[in-house]
């Protein structure tokens, strides 16, 4: 395949760098599903096509795999600045790179929480010195993520946040979720709400049902969610914001997700793999690598989410990824804190409850992880093409193998699917022409 | 999850596990008039730890009395009002227990499922002596018990449960108990009180607003204290209470005749029921306190007795 000759004189660079040689190449954006070799140089796309020249430079054999853009993940919580004990921006972007993600976008609950243009510089910062991977920062909807004055957004933007969030509470007063649409729809912005009504939640430690009756812990509703969704909605499109439901987990919200798309209202969402794969029926013994929010639903709702993502209400795949260290979360169910590791299990649990099972093809499942969030934020990554840039995911479908939290790159271990085995998943992950993580050999 | 490894709630026993602790119960009962217990030698050499997050007298104390009177040594810790976050006292003592290696544990703590936490970590047999809201498996027991010394069988019984379900281990234990011996089970109490799914919990289960109806031909009335130390919302109005969900004598002639009226105390009267029927020939309150030691003496000795 040609390169743009134009391409070649503005990057400056034209030696391959590395060439990912003999992977089926899916890139969902251009509609590419091909065994082909993708060549990288400067950080950016050199060549894609069959039988490439590696002109010296290193070779990665995708044989059996699939070559996709890079991933990105728009949710994760890498806790610096503040949390430092439990994860930082090195270690989060190092379970990044082992999961298959190239991209990260961290939510601002941190300490201090990310609310102005100096902790977002802070965190850029950060990122360009520590990170394999690259981090896009979030903002705060509110000061200090507490519902009620908004910071300075203009300075924000120009620092690097790409959205803006109050992630892990959500903006409970309706007339200043108003505003901030309003704001953050003039300058391109968009808002994304942890949905849960306060008020209804109650400070309850799992999903309201017959499980939580059954085992005398207090419940977080689905309506609690359900009428954060149906407020939002409402406001956007009196606003005109574009407007991102993290976390999606109950069936009302997706009907109502789906709808609003219907409407033509700039709707998205997400879902989490552990509320597609998982149910409240898993918190029959307290283990509390089991409480996150939202909660773990009951089975209507977990069916709900897979039907979502296979109709495509649903946009993106985001883990949530939420490190906390063990001497908080071993603690009594109702006393840890909410949350669980994401980053290195989420392409494994794809694979096995949407890819698998024929509830979603392979194309659409990079698309969730791709074009998807990378749509919703306006990021010029998730796709593969010559010039654009060098973040590649390879993954497999059939090798076997087993996660094990203690060899987790991240800093904390807080994951229920310790022991789990998948099939397929993560085989190398490239980062602006780099090789930032590589499977370890089969039997090593 | 009866067995050798402790005792964490009703649900995961056997019909035949508490047919056998029932009967073993009524062995340890002590004679009318007796008032000086006897010493039994069971479980000469073995120590038990009595560990309370939370506030109990009964349980505690019968917990004591049961272990003495088997000849077992009984050491209470009361880790309440603790400074400490309770989560990394939890921890810290479970560590400071395992090294003076007791036979079993007898826990109560406020949250649901921290025996179970504990149970997870700890290779020493734990006795749920009641966690939150969950269980609360020896009083379910004790009540069993104390309906057998008034009734043949517990098959075919219909039994009224109201008051304050949503915070209740002991409905739950009970619900548990009788459920596995095809008791006829209506559970009663005000909505926010009386959660719908709990109709689920156990075959045989069902639910009513209205108290006339849940006690019509009831062979028992348990009734329940409202857990104020647990709403975490404004609770219902005392006096409306006490008018829709208070039992007085008047409900008495709506169940069966010689109904047997119980409640797991502390009793609130003119809360939860009238002292006309605490102290009617209908209660047998004292006799559930009295059967709490027989029935923990059957339970320390099938947990650790050899």
């Amino acid at each position: 395949m040609a390169l743009p000759c134009g391409w070649r004189c503005w990057n400056g660079s034209s030696v391959t760098e590395l060439l990912i040689r003999n992977g089926r190449v899916i890139d969902p954006a251009s509609g590419l599903d091909q065994i082909a070799d993708v060549a990288l140089a400067g950080g950016r796309v050199a060549a894609i096509g069959p039988g490439l020249d590696p002109e010296g430079g290193a070779v990665l054999d995708a044989a059996g795999c699939i070559v996709a853009p890079g991933f990105i993940d728009m949710h994760v919580h890498l806790r610096e600045p503040g949390f430092e004990h439990a994860e930082t921006i090195e270690t989060g972007a190092r379970a990044a790179a082992a999961g298959g993600f190239t991209t990260v976008c961290c939510m601002p609950n941190t300490k201090p929480v990310n609310d102005s243009a100096t902790v977002t510089s802070y965190i850029v910062a950060r990122a360009q010195a520590t990170a394999v991977v690259n981090v896009y920062p979030i903002g705060a909807i509110t000061k200090g993520s507490a519902g009620e004055e908004l910071p300075a957004y203009g300075s924000m933007k120009n620092a690097g946040i790409v959205a803006l969030s109050d992630d892990g509470m959500p903006v409970m007063n309706a007339r200043v979720m108003r505003r901030a649409m309003e704001r953050a729809h003039a300058l391109g912005l968009p808002v994304i709400n942890h949905c849960e009504d306060l008020h209804l939640s109650a400070g309850g430690d799992m999903h309201e049902g017959a499980m939580s009756a059954r085992l005398g812990l207090r419940g977080i509703p689905a309506v609690a969610e359900d009428v954060m969704v149906a407020r939002d909605i409402l406001l956007a499109e009196l606003t005109g914001a574009r407007y991102h439901v993290a976390h999606l987990s109950t069936q009302y919200a997706a009907a109502m997700v789906r709808q609003a798309k219907r409407m033509g209202l700039p709707v998205t969402c997400e879902v989490t793999p552990h509320h597609f794969v998982l149910n409240d029926g898993c918190l029959a013994g307290y283990d509390s690598n089991y409480k996150m929010k939202p909660p773990l639903r009951g089975a209507p709702h977990v069916d709900a989410m897979v039907e979502a993502i296979a109709d495509g209400t649903v946009d993106a795949i985001a883990t949530d990824h939420a490190p906390h260290p063990g001497s908080e979360k071993m603690q009594e169910f109702e006393r840890c804190p909410f949350g669980i590791l994401g980053l290195e299990t989420a392409v494994g649990l794809a694979l096995a409850t949407l890819v698998h099972p024929g509830r979603i093809g392979l194309a659409r499942m990079i698309e969730l992880f791709t074009t998807g969030p990378a749509g919703i934020l306006h990021l010029d990554r998730g796709y593969l093409r010559v010039g654009g840039p060098a973040d590649v995911t390879v993954f497999d479908t059939a090798r076997e193998w087993r996660y094990d939290v203690t060899r987790s790159a991240s800093k904390s271990s807080n994951s229920p699917f310790h022991g789990w085995t998948f099939r397929g998943g993560p085989v190398a992950t490239v980062v602006g022409g780099r090789i930032v993580w590589q499977r370890e050999p089969a039997g090593g | 999850m009866g067995n050798k490894r402790g005792l964490l709630g009703i649900a995961g026993l056997e019909r035949a596990d508490i047919e056998a602790l029932l009967r073993r119960a009524k062995d340890f009962q002590q004679p009318p008039g007796e008032t000086a217990s006897r010493r039994l030698n069971t479980l000469a050499g073995k120590m038990i730890v009595n560990l309370f997050f939370e506030a109990s007298t009964r349980t505690r104390v019968s917990f004591e009395i049961a272990a003495k009177r088997l000849g077992a040594d009984a050491v209470s810790i009361s880790a309440q009002g603790s400074s400490v976050q309770k989560g990394e006292s939890l921890v810290d003592t479970l560590n400071t227990l395992a090294a003076m290696r007791p036979n079993a544990i007898v826990m109560r703590h406020a949250a649901s499922g921290a025996p179970h936490f504990l149970a997870r970590y700890l290779p020493i047999p734990i006795i749920n002596a009641g966690d939150g809201a969950h269980e609360h498996p020896t009083q379910a027991l004790l009540d069993a018990r104390t309906i057998l010394d008034n009734r043949p069988a517990l098959d075919g019984l219909r039994v009224a449960i109201i008051g304050d379900i949503a915070h209740s281990r002991v409905a739950r234990s009970n619900i548990h108990l009788l459920s596995k011996f095809g008791v006829d089970i209506v559970l009663c109490g005000p909505p926010q009180l009386l959660p719908r799914e709990l109709a689920d919990l156990a075959p045989g289960v069902r639910l009513t607003y209205d108290m006339r109806e849940a006690i019509r031909g009831a062979d028992v009335i348990m009734m329940l204290r409202v857990q104020l130390e647990r709403q975490h919302e404004a609770p219902f109005p005392a006096g409306e209470y006490f008018q829709f969900y208070g039992l007085r004598l008047e409900h008495i002639a709506l169940a069966k005749p010689e109904v047997l009226v119980m409640h797991p105390g502390p009793i609130n009267r003119g809360r939860e029921l009238s002292s006309e029927v605490a102290d009617s020939q209908r209660s047998v309150i004292l006799n559930q306190v009295e059967n709490g030691v027989a029935v923990r003496m059957a339970v320390l000795e099938w947990i650790i007795g050899d």
